[in-house]
């Protein structure tokens, strides 16, 4: 098995996990979705114009103070219940100094040594298989703004002229949720980290607590990985890679890494404790600022803050706002669908639980609705390298759709092009039949004449029918359906043939 | 007409009232005061005539119109340079902010504006408020008016030597560790640092946001209170702002009886290393205080003596933080070094910070930044925070068995300019008997107690309340100042030398 592009040089990945044992640690920020900033009421709209949604706070202008969303805080305890945390009852917000252009003030607002939500789980369902990650700890910080290196062929600052700064999302609330080490995976550990990314993914969409959309930075995965000789081994050197943002990248990259860190401890050599960059195109990281120089952040508790003290009883009426746990929702759902262990473990896979949920929301049956999302649309979604629930189509289309073919006048065949239809923006299901004019001809005139004319077109077979050999009229349906193009109720062209041949 | 530049705040505003003077004639009238004599004593690093003018005029305006008016509608003010104001230079006393006009403004200059106060301009400090002489101030010294080769006292030297000079009959100050009250203490004014979250941080440049508070500067307490009353109030924008009402300062400032006071003269501020007639004026202002009614007694705050410590560890490691965005990259200067041909965002910070910050605050970055490094935080940061709590332990036992507490505002009248500049720990050392109410967060006023025999020069005496009680500090410094008064036959200004005459002279000298 080849691991990456470049991996000439690595170790194929099953003989590094031969010979090591991988741990992890994963590092989620999420971008939570609340109308105004962390700390002052500017708005969050992603994609505007640069630097028009920034004011005195979120500038880190001279004098200006932070007050606290509380909302922000209320998405951050409702978190924290999601993922089995304790909920501090009097925690802090820290500085975390350092200096970079995009970050206002050089310092970020953040959490330190008194997170809001700490020590908690969440199970995975790792094909097929329940998979316990621990969560350290979930806490509150202000997203930087934004630096955009102009003039260079990458990008990136090396090789720029000159760089922007858009503060738009400066100040924009994020939750970094970080597992404890990841121990015990083995050769799944790519396929745990995703399982992760995805599952962490769908716990805070359905909680309604951020859009998290990695594609534009409303989540973002930070993956930490070292591996030791056997699996009581103290842990060893780890490297922390940056910028995976993908469910794809998070697998791959823990691969490369693996593969990476394996083939130089093999030769004799040791793993540099460093930020590692991801390269979605290239799929290998490379080396970013060493760790040795280590940044002293130099914390303190933010005194332009009061301590955030949440009451017992707040943090029980949130705890009563928590949607269902993913887990026991798909034993839920599976037994409502009537759907076996390994077609829920599909649906699941697919991430099309959601999906189906709501096409049976909207009327179609669960058979149907799995039918077409994991079918028909997951091979147009996989066609087009998108994720499923990224396709242009929304349950209740698909709904529409199984709806068309239940009342006739579509077929399968036709329901696929419907499909396309809408896939390409074409409209709803009914304006796609409408304009491609898809409707199956059930007109009797109209297929009565279609019929006589292969009647008269094919004899011989007409003679057999005649003579009793009924399942000689498929060639007359299928001339019949070629005529008209695909679009005829074969089950009436088929009556219409015997009763004109008996 | 008397000259308007005389009255106090209160009769100013009397005379507004009955219409005698208008606030254009009275705002014009400070305004050619400080023409006058401002080239001496640079109190302001901007005066903002126009924009004071217009103020002035529309406060004319609205009183004409006779609505319910604020108490010092159309009396003029002048604010510390560290408070931003919207569309006027704001430089905090630093090359590093020199031509920002800030875009917004501070909740207290709102305030200012919503209550009819022109602003006459911004007056000078020690730069980013890190000094007790201003001295520091990166465009030239303030001079004391009552001897122009002496310090003002700082870092609020301009809005000290503002009022005293006639400039302006009110001005505000900010007091992160004494700034207010040790310059109110060696120019003869009045000076207050209100509880910590009595007057919104917002708008105001931080230094130490722990300890950092903005409060009036006049020549009077009720003077003070007047000023007080407008400044003060919860702001939204301050989270650390205390949300709850404020009784009246100035009506406490009327209520002339402390009959059964508890008054607590605090042991370790006082006696060796304060100057004779520090002490001396201090003792004579006790024994008044007596005189009116109090009962007073001594009290112990033993771990006052570690407050400077403990103050000169919180204080750098604030300010290291909070002063970390003066970087180039959105306003305020920027210098790209030398040599460089294309200078990284990196290198234009540091050429910056290197070519704006002045001495004082490289030192206290140095050592903030030193105090909160991996390794040392709790031997430094973590230490200085137990001191300050066992500081406020100490206030709280004291306001036990008392109701407010007097020491001495600082251990000297004002030195010469230049006597201390060399002497980093002796320019922190008269913040002494200040910085323990910052680090508790306690009110505390400054009003003057006499002239010291050996140098003739102005001594100041601090009250100290618990905190919340702000208006305590108004009635026992009214009850005083008018017993000191009396003796005196009048303020203690009135026995400044005249400064015209006074400057011309010191201008000649040098």
């Amino acid at each position: 098995m080849t691991t990456t592009a470049s991996g000439a040089d690595l170790m194929a990945f099953d003989e590094a996990l031969e010979r090591f044992d991988p741990v992890m640690g994963l590092e989620v920020h999420v971008e939570l979705n609340t109308v105004s900033k962390m700390f002052c009421a500017c708005a969050t709209t992603f994609g505007a114009e640069p630097n028009t949604q920034v004011c005195p706070v979120c500038l880190g202008l001279p004098g200006a103070l932070p007050v606290l969303n509380a909302k922000a805080v209320e998405s951050a305890i409702r978190i924290g219940l999601a993922l089995n945390c304790e909920i501090a009852r009097w925690c802090r917000f820290a500085r975390k100094n350092y200096f970079y252009p995009d970050m206002p003030k050089n310092f970020q607002t953040s959490q330190y040594d008194e997170p809001i939500a700490y020590h908690g789980y969440t199970d995975l369902d790792v094909g097929g298989e329940t998979f316990r990650v621990e969560i350290e700890r979930a806490h509150m910080e202000e997203d930087t703004g934004k630096s955009l290196h102009m003039g260079g062929s990458t990008g990136r600052i090396h090789g720029a002229d000159y760089s922007l700064v858009d503060y738009n999302r400066a100040g924009i609330p994020l939750i970094e949720v970080v597992t404890k080490p990841i121990e015990g995976a083995g050769g799944k550990a790519p396929a745990v980290a995703r399982a992760y990314v995805a599952h962490l993914r769908d716990v805070l969409q359905g909680l309604g607590v951020s859009d998290v959309r990695m594609e534009q930075g409303s989540l973002r995965c930070d993956v930490n990985l070292s591996l030791r000789p056997f699996p009581s081994a103290p842990l060893g050197t780890r490297s922390e890679t940056k910028n995976v943002n993908s469910l794809r990248s998070v697998e791959r990259a823990v691969r490369y890494e693996i593969s990476r860190q394996a083939s130089l401890l093999v030769a004799g050599g040791s793993v540099v404790q460093e930020t590692r960059h991801w390269h979605e195109d290239t799929g290998v990281t490379t080396s970013g600022r060493s760790k040795e120089q280590a940044e002293d952040y130099r914390y303190f508790p933010e005194p332009d803050l009061v301590p955030i003290a949440a009451d017992h009883a707040w943090i029980e009426e949130l705890r009563s706002t928590l949607p269902e746990q993913p887990s026991r929702r798909r034993a839920r759902l599976q037994a409502e669908w009537g759907f076996a262990e390994l077609e829920m473990r599909d649906v699941v896979g697919a991430g099309a639980v959601d999906l189906i949920e709501h096409t049976v929301i909207a009327g179609a049956s669960p058979a149907a609705a799995k039918k077409w999302w994991l079918s028909e649309l997951a091979r147009r979604a996989n066609d087009s390298g998108v994720a499923l629930h990224d396709l242009a189509i929304t349950p209740e289309q698909v709904a529409e759709v199984q709806a068309l073919v239940e009342s006739g006048r579509v077929n399968d065949k036709l329901a696929r092009q419907v499909l396309d239809g809408v896939l390409a923006g074409e409209g709803s299901p009914d304006q796609v039949v409408a304009s491609r004019r898809l409707e199956v001809v059930s007109d009797d005139g109209a297929l009565s004449a279609a019929v006589d004319r292969a009647i008269e077109a094919n004899p011989d077979v007409a003679a057999k029918i005649r003579g009793g050999k009924a399942a000689a009229a498929g060639a007359l349906i299928g001339a019949v359906m070629k005529e008209m193009r695909g679009q005829a109720d074969a089950g009436r062209v088929r009556e219409l043939i015997v009763s004109k041949l008996s | 007409m008397t000259d308007l530049t005389r009255l106090s705040a209160a009769a100013l505003a009397q005379a507004l009232r009955t219409g005698d003077v208008t606030s254009v004639e009275a705002t014009r009238a400070h305004l050619d005061r400080i023409a006058e004599v401002d080239p001496a004593v640079h109190a302001f690093l901007h005066v903002d005539a126009e924009g004071a003018l217009a103020s002035a005029a529309a406060a004319d305006a609205r009183r004409a119109e006779g609505v319910p008016e604020p108490a010092l509608l159309g009396v003029p003010v002048a604010v510390k340079d560290i408070v931003a104001t919207k569309g006027v230079p704001t430089t905090c006393g630093s090359r590093i902010l020199e031509g920002w006009i800030p875009p917004y403004d501070a909740t207290l200059v709102k305030r200012l504006r919503e209550a009819g106060m022109p602003i006459l301009g911004k007056t000078n400090m020690d730069e980013f408020a890190m000094g007790s002489s201003t001295e520091h101030s990166a465009f030239g010294p303030t001079r004391n008016p009552w001897d122009l080769d002496r310090i003002p006292g700082g870092s609020g030297g301009g809005s000290s030597a503002a009022v005293t000079a006639y400039e302006a009959p009110l001005a505000v100050g900010t007091d992160t560790g004494g700034s207010i009250r040790q310059p109110g203490a060696v120019t003869g004014t009045v000076g207050v640092k209100p509880t910590y979250g009595g007057v919104s941080r917002y708008g105001i440049v931080a230094l130490a946001s722990s300890l950092d508070q903005a409060g009036p500067v006049a020549r009077s307490v009720l003077d003070a209170a007047l000023l007080h009353d407008v400044i003060a109030g919860h702001d939204p924008m301050d989270s650390t702002s205390i949300d709850k009402p404020w009784p009246s300062m100035a009506e406490a400032a009327r209520r002339s009886d402390i009959t059964g006071l508890r008054i607590g003269v605090v042991r370790e501020l006082g006696g060796e290393g304060y100057q004779t007639g520090v002490q001396a004026r201090f003792d004579d202002a006790v024994a008044l205080l007596v005189k009116s009614g109090a009962e007073v007694v001594e009290v112990s705050c033993p771990h006052f003596e570690l407050a400077l410590a403990a103050y000169y560890l919180i204080l750098p490691s604030e300010a290291s933080s909070n002063l970390a965005r003066f970087d180039a990259m959105r306003f305020g200067l920027r210098v790209s070094p030398e040599n460089v041909a294309a200078p990284s965002a990196e290198q234009v910070m540091e050429a910056t910070r290197a070519a704006g910050f002045g001495d004082e605050v490289k030192r206290r970055i140095i050592l903030g930044t030193y105090a909160l490094s991996s390794g040392y935080y709790e031997a430094y940061y973590g230490q200085a925070q137990k001191v300050r709590t066992l500081v406020t332990q100490n206030f709280q036992a004291a306001f036990d068995q008392v109701d407010v507490l007097v020491s001495p505002t600082a251990p000297t009248t004002a030195f010469r300019i230049g006597e201390k500049l060399d002497d980093p720990l002796a320019m922190y050392l008269n913040d002494i008997a200040t910085i323990p109410a910052n680090l508790a967060g306690v009110p505390g006023m400054s009003l003057p107690s006499g002239l010291a025999d050996e140098d003739g020069l102005p001594t100041g005496i601090q009250i100290l309340a618990p905190a919340l009680e702000d208006a305590r500090l108004y009635t026992v410094g009214a009850v005083l100042e008018a017993s000191l008064e009396e003796q005196w036959g009048g303020p203690l200004l009135d026995q400044a030398p005249a400064l015209a005459a006074a400057a011309a002279s010191s201008m000649d000298g040098r």
